[in-house]
């Protein structure tokens, strides 16, 4: 008999659940094109239809995920209520000012990535359960208050003025919040499908982080201001090309992170076999596959981000390659982690040099999305330090 | 045994894995270096970086344009080489792998895998073998019943997700597919034709007529990237493609002309949109074709796309009045007119030679200085850019300000200057009189200049200063008259500082403090005094006659003249009118590899995602009938995901038990699903 050490949590819903779910975004999808349906454009109906069909799959099977998009629904679209047409209310209102305006849920989000990293490490370490679900409600809350941020962000552009108004993920400000958003929703999926929670402080760390930048970067440096797009930026292959490339950030970071804690748990179980790290991380084997499994989904979203991103430009620059520092630097991502796969897949190499790779990887990674921008210069003009 | 030939050794190892990946990395590497140093600068510039010797060696490895040099050009090929023989080598298992059901597995091989179960059952062969059949059909398997009389069993084959091996192809192939559609739209021919001495790479900056027939590329069907400016109202049938050290025209089927190129801006005044309309003619069009484009919205034709890139100016019309600052060349108040981009000689001062306009623009949106918010724009209104070069050569840039800025309350025109392009400028804060012109300012400087009328200023203050004294009246009066003089020369010469430095040099340390601020305090008075005369009110005698606004003016210009020898023109050019013509830039391109290229992206997407989502998983089951009935050995794998697949098998498992059984009901979907 195989030994059995270790299951994956299929974690299916109730069949009535899932047909209630899908009727619900079917419902959205219907409200929304009948409402709006006069106004929207080929491209807009297809995002609509799409993110519709996205949702239902997503949720079918992962009720976090279902409460999460509900809850961030009803309370944006409460949100856009209570701004009605007026922008100062992010001043006055109450709950806008303190709760739903876009700077603060992004606050509230900031707050709880952080105290969620927290109270994964004190579960981690001291062998708390309750502790980790507590890391696991908060990173909950802050992924519901960060896409509220976002959501409302969006109208909140749209009130400056019509012409000013973009999906906010047009900025280093914006994509900041998407990455944290993007990278702690990949992980909460895995957290539930590989029943562990010990990875959270870990993740969280990066997440962490990237909350601690956007934050300087907002008192520092005001970047929370919303800003119009630049002619360059008016596009909607921005739409869909910035959040794919995203996913791949997210992903690839969330590989690092467990290659971290992959390390740190040989480490361990050759000095102090009993130590916390080498008992309540998860087994190696399942590190090991979930660090290729973060790296092939970051792969296959890397790749239809820079395929969308050369569909772009050739539309906007003459030509879908230019060599371009962004564009070089992403290719340079791309052949780093297909390098690393092969390096799995066919030479089988497993365990501690794949680990430390991937933390590489994450370094060239950042390089790609942040060092180009504060180092090179080049045609993506998309947010300087 | 003879070793093998040396082809097939080649081949094989073309298609290893350490090859394949060496070069993934080699090519990540390689490509770091054209990020780090800016492609397809002018040569000039690298030269000036680089000094003579390290220039040469970087040009010879092709550093400048990386991406199209042999070398890289090289791992790229090798790279796709490996690819193809990897592809071809695999393909006939892959393709099969994608069909075939494996049967001539035996009982033993299946006990030997991860994963197995093995049971009895009561019913017979037949009824369980057709249930089983009918499950894994259900499930959407494809399936084989394969009876082995020889060894009394039958064999049920299932498998799903061969498309899985479709992926792989796919993903290979489009590496290969995609890097061929590049390098048709590569500059790599052109290379080529420049190589085989078929085409001459222009350095020089020619008008379009008199570029050379080598340096030409006739219409045809290769690719190319090229850009050129049109002024609004000129038309254009080419286009100048980058390469090397100089450029290459490129010939078009059409003309384009541009009747308008327009800016919006936001009401904060970041700009909105770039937009140009123009109009096709082309002898195959019956009327010409007019469209507007924007950034992000080009212009499709004929397999030609035609791009919003940039803009520039495309020879506005100006007035300018120049103003002297200089006694050489006494005052004139003839504006002239003057177009963006002319040079003309200039009989300003002894040493001016020619006035080169560079730029003007219309809008300067720049920070507001006079809102505590730094984000808060501003527009500051038109600006020129010229330059004034001398008989030696050398030349400053100046940037002039049409309209007044505010700066803490009052008004200055603002004249930058700077000595080469890679400085900012230092900006000559002019107040402005009550006209609202730089009239009093230029008024205030001429006087200055004036020596016979400083002179007799100097004489009239030196005897108010001194009627107190008594003795030695006249030496005392002729030698304070002298040094106010000189006072003002220096201040000319130097500003401030040639004021101090002559304090410095001349007076003995211990006097140097009280002398020195006298000497200042003498000169500003002596400056005020030439202020109030060029005012030319009698009621206004002394500076403590001057109002307000007045010693402002007075501290403000005085600060100007000081900056004056900085700033080095014998003339201030002000802008009285303009007529604002604008160019476009455009980008033309012809990609006719394009549709190779996102024909192998669209399989690049398809095979990664098959690769990875889509298990392919096989199952057996062997029914062998005992004495009371039935055993059934199942197995199953799958080649990924190995602890999805824990479940997958066990949930099957249980599935295809009830099903042998007759009591599978597939509506009630228990644990199903991935
Ligand atoms: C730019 C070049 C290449 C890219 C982007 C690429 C991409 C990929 C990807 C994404 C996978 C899937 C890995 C996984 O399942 O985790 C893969 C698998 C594979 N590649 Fe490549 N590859 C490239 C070149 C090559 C070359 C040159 C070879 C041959 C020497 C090769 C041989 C293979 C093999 C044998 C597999 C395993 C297929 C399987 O059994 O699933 N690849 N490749």
């Amino acid at each position: 008999m195989r030994e059995n050490t270790f299951t994956l949590q299929q974690g299916s819903s109730p069949l009535a659940v899932i047909w209630v779910w899908r009727g619900l975004m079917l419902a959205a999808a219907i409200l929304l094109l009948t409402l709006y349906g006069t106004v929207l454009d080929g491209y807009e109906i297809t995002i609509v239809v799409l993110a519709a069909v996205g949702l239902a799959f997503l949720g079918q099977n992962w009720r976090g995920f279902r409460w999460h998009a509900l809850i961030t629904a009803v309370l944006s679209l409460w949100a856009v209520k209570r701004y009605g047409s007026d922008l100062k209310l992010a001043d006055t209102d109450f709950l806008l000012n303190y709760l739903l305006s876009s700077q603060s849920a992004i606050m509230w989000m900031s707050a709880l990535f952080l105290m969620a990293m927290l109270a994964y490490f004190t579960g981690l370490f001291m062998r708390s359960e309750f502790s980790d679900k507590v890391g696991t409600g908060l990173t909950w809350t802050a992924v519901t208050m960060g896409m509220i941020g976002l959501m409302v962000r969006w109208r909140e552009s749209y009130l400056i003025s019509p012409d000013v108004g973009h999906i906010p993920v047009s900025n280093l400000y914006e994509v900041f919040i998407l990455f944290a958003v993007i990278t702690a929703l990949l992980y909460l999926f895995y957290e539930r499908r590989y029943q562990t929670r010990a990875l959270g402080g870990f993740v969280l760390l990066v997440i962490s982080m990237a909350v601690i930048f956007q934050l300087w970067y907002t008192f520092g440096r005001g970047a929370n201001e919303i800003q119009p797009l630049v002619p360059a930026l008016q596009s909607y292959w921005m739409k869909i090309h910035v959040p794919a490339n995203f996913v791949g950030y997210g992903a690839f970071s969330l590989a690092a992170m467990i290659g971290v804690a992959y390390l740190l748990k040989t480490w361990q179980t050759s000095s102090n076999p009993q130590g916390v790290l080498a008992t309540r991380l998860p087994l190696l084997p399942v590190m090991d596959d979930l660090m290729y499994k973060a790296i092939a989904l970051g792969f296959a979203f890397f790749t239809l981000a820079t395929i969308l991103g050369a569909l772009w430009a050739a539309e906007a620059w003459g030509g879908y390659w230019s060599w371009d520092p962004k564009e070089t630097w992403a290719l340079i991502v791309w052949l780093n982690y297909a390098a690393w796969l092969h390096m799995r897949m066919t030479k089988g190499w497993h365990g501690r040099p794949m680990a430390w790779w991937a933390i590489i990887g994450l370094f060239v990674t950042l390089f790609a999305f942040l060092g180009v921008n504060m180092f090179l210069s080049g045609l993506h003009s998309y947010g300087t330090l | 045994m003879s070793r093998p030939s040396f082809a097939r050794r080649l081949f094989s190892f073309l298609s290893t894995m350490d090859l394949a990946i060496t070069l993934l990395l080699t090519l990540a590497i390689a490509s770091i270096i054209g990020t780090v140093l800016q492609q397809n600068q002018p040569y000039p510039d690298y030269l000036l970086k680089f000094g003579p010797f390290w220039f040469d060696v970087f040009e010879s490895l092709g550093l400048y344009d990386v991406y199209s040099a042999a070398w890289f050009l090289l791992i790229l090929v090798l790279l796709v080489v490996s690819t193809s023989v990897c592809v071809f080598r695999n393909a006939p298992t892959m393709v099969r792998e994608i069909w075939q059901l494996r049967t001539q597995v035996q009982a033993k091989s299946l006990r030997a895998m991860q994963h197995h179960e093995q049971w009895t059952q009561s019913s017979d062969v037949e009824t369980l073998t057709a249930q089983a059949q009918a499950y894994f059909t259900q499930q959407g398997f494809r399936n084989k019943v394969v009876a082995r009389p020889e060894a009394g069993e039958t064999l049920i084959s299932a498998m799903k997700g061969g498309m899985n091996r479709m992926g792989y192809l796919l993903t290979h192939l489009a590496i290969i597919v995609i890097c061929l559609g590049a390098l048709l739209d590569s500059n790599v021919p052109m290379k080529l034709a420049k190589w085989q001495g078929n085409l001459q790479v222009e350095t020089r900056d020619l008008s379009i007529s008199k570029v050379p027939q080598e340096s030409r590329l006739a219409v045809g069907n290769h690719a190319f990237r090229g850009s050129i400016s049109i002024p609004e109202g000129k038309s254009a049938s080419v286009a100048f493609i980058g390469l090397e050290d100089g450029y290459v025209m490129q010939e078009l089927p059409f003309k384009i002309a541009v009747k308008d190129f327009r800016i919006a801006h936001y009401a904060t005044g970041q700009p909105k949109s770039f937009e140009s309309d123009l109009v096709i003619t082309d002898p195959e069009l019956e009327s010409p074709l007019e469209q507007t484009i924007s950034v992000n919205h080009p212009l499709s034709y004929r397999g030609y796309t035609i791009y919003q890139a940039s803009f520039a100016d495309g020879g506005s019309l100006l007035t300018l009045k120049p103003w002297a600052l200089s006694q050489e060349i006494g005052p004139f108040d003839t504006a002239f007119n003057t177009k963006v981009f002319d040079k003309q000689a200039t009989a300003w001062g002894s040493n001016a030679a020619q006035l080169e306009i560079t730029n003007f623009r219309v809008f300067n949106i720049n920070p507001d200085p006079t809102d505590d918010e730094p984000g808060n724009m501003r527009n500051f209104g038109p600006t020129i850019n010229f330059k004034i070069r001398s008989k030696t050569g050398e030349a400053r840039e100046y940037e002039n300000y049409m309209l007044p800025v505010p700066r803490d309350g009052r008004d200055y025109f603002f004249s930058g200057v700077r000595e080469n392009p890679n400085e900012t400028f230092r900006y000559l804060y002019l107040p402005v009189d009550d006209n609202g012109s730089v009239a009093g300012w230029v008024a205030f400087v001429g006087a200055l200049q004036d020596t016979e009328l400083v002179d007799m200023i100097a004489a009239e203050m030196a005897t108010i200063t001194l009627s107190d004294v008594t003795t030695e009246k006249g030496i005392l009066q002729k030698n304070l008259h002298n040094s106010l003089a000189a006072l003002v020369e220096l201040f000319l010469r130097g500003g401030f500082s040639e004021v101090g430095r002559f304090i410095e040099a001349s007076l003995p340390e211990a006097d140097r403090e009280a002398l020195g601020a006298a000497y200042l305090a003498m000169l500003r008075e002596m400056l005020g005094r030439v202020y109030i005369h060029t005012l030319d009110q009698p009621a206004i005698q002394t500076i403590t006659d001057l109002n307000d606004e007045q010693v402002f003016f007075l501290q403000d210009a005085v600060t100007a003249v000081g900056a004056l020898p900085l700033y080095g023109a014998p003339v201030y050019l002000e802008l009285t009118d303009y007529t604002h013509i604008q160019a476009t830039g455009l980008q033309i391109a012809h990609m006719p590899g394009k549709p190779i290229v996102y024909l192998g992206c669209a399989m690049l997407i398809i095979g990664v995602f098959l690769l990875f989502y889509l298990p392919q998983r096989r199952f057996w089951l062997i029914l062998k009938p005992e004495q009371n009935g039935c055993n059934l050995l199942f197995a199953g794998m799958s080649n990924r995901n190995p602890y999805e697949f824990d479940s997958f098998f066990d949930q099957t498992y249980q599935q295809l038990k009830q099903a042998v059984e007759g009591n599978f009901d597939p509506e009630k979907r228990s644990e199903s699903m991935t």
